[in-house]
């Protein structure tokens, strides 16, 4: 605390609009991996309180331990134009967390997904969440290269996933495969008809 | 290998898009990535000291509130407090409204996707 952070830290002046993107999956699925691998800034970290149906705790008397909890988030930045930044939050997808999206998904853009081949089904509640949200989302497969990977083929009908869902491999250390997996979301999300009816009431 | 499935294709219920107005608890609700810009001087005689912490660190030029409370190392619920005092007070102004009030812009979208494009 109190030194001040310098340089990069700030985002250029021309900066207007922040677009923001979750990346979310199991425990050690490579969340953080990924955003540090796209992001311009050390990651950075934050503590959310969130009460158990989801809502932000934005007043700060009178809360108790037995109706919040705290939520850890490690994010990331990269300024993509002039005026545009997108921020990434690696989001835990464990059971527990499921109820406390509510306000980290609005206004989100979209989420990717990180699955692991060897323990596909625990990113499956994560996927089910997301569609009861109608938050826009694609699913990237983290090549651990410990297993072999089924074809997309059976990958999408594990997740069972709509033929307009994006599935892509990638591996969340390298640059070219994690900006591939986050562009397929957008494109998914350019491609939706849905994109306008998201949170305009 | 012939990996698990999420579900029985049989008990396929999709509710692809539903939530549409969902209510929100409090009116202007800082977001996590709402920007944050220093607007004028305050007396500092006048502030707490977590909100001369919060006005020096924007002085040096717009961020986050996320990144606000991971610089201050503060809880982002106690964040937006702060912020949100200060921006009632007129020193600070938040920049990103646009896409929170109306949603993804297909504009918008396109100059997000031309800068991961750029990346590759
Ligand atoms: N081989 C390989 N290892 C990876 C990859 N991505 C992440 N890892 C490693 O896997 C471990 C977990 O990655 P994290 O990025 O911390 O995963 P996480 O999802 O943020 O984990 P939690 O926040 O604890 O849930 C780390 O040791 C990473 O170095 C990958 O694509 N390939
Ligand atoms: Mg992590």
């Amino acid at each position: 605390m109190g030194s001040e952070p310098s340089g990069e830290v700030y985002l250029p002046d021309s900066v207007r609009t922040a677009v923001k993107v979750l990346v979310v999956g199991p425990f050690a699925v490579g969340k953080s991996t990924f955003v540090d691998t796209l992001s311009e800034i050390e990651p950075l970290h934050t503590e959310e309180t969130m009460t158990r149906d989801g809502a932000v705790v934005d007043d700060l008397h009178g809360i108790t331990d037995k109706t919040t909890t705290t939520v850890a988030l490690d994010f990331g930045r990269r300024t993509l134009s002039d005026r545009v930044v997108l921020y990434m939050f690696g989001t835990p997808g464990q059971q527990r967390f499921l109820s406390m999206w509510e306000d980290l998904a609005h206004g989100a853009l979209g989420a990717l997904v990180l699955a692991d081949v060897a323990r596909l089904e625990e990113s499956f509640d994560v996927i089910s969440v997301l569609e009861e949200r109608g938050l826009p989302y694609g699913v990237a497969i983290n090549d651990f290269s410990s297993v072999d990977i089924p074809s997309h083929e059976e990958l999408r009908e594990a997740f069972d996933l709509l033929p307009e869902i994006p599935l892509v491999t990638c591996d969340a250390r390298d640059r070219s495969g994690t900006a591939r997996a986050m562009i397929s979301l957008v494109e998914h999300v350019l491609a939706s008809p849905f994109q306008h009816a998201q949170e305009s009431a | 290998m012939s990996p698990p499935r999420r579900r029985d294709r049989e008990s396929l219920v999709r509710p692809y898009l539903i939530t549409g107005g969902r209510a929100h608890p409090t009116r202007n609700t800082l977001d996590l990535t709402t920007l944050i810009q220093a607007t004028r001087h305050a007396d500092p005689a006048l502030l707490s000291p977590e909100q001369r912490r919060t006005l020096r660190l924007c002085s040096g030029g717009s961020l986050s509130i996320a990144e606000i409370a991971a610089h201050l190392e503060l809880p982002a619920s106690v964040t937006r407090v702060i912020v949100a005092d200060l921006v009632d007070e007129g020193h600070l102004a938040t920049l990103s409204t646009e896409w929170q009030q109306h949603g993804p812009d297909r504009e918008l979208l396109q100059e997000v996707l031309d800068g991961l494009r750029a990346l590759r």
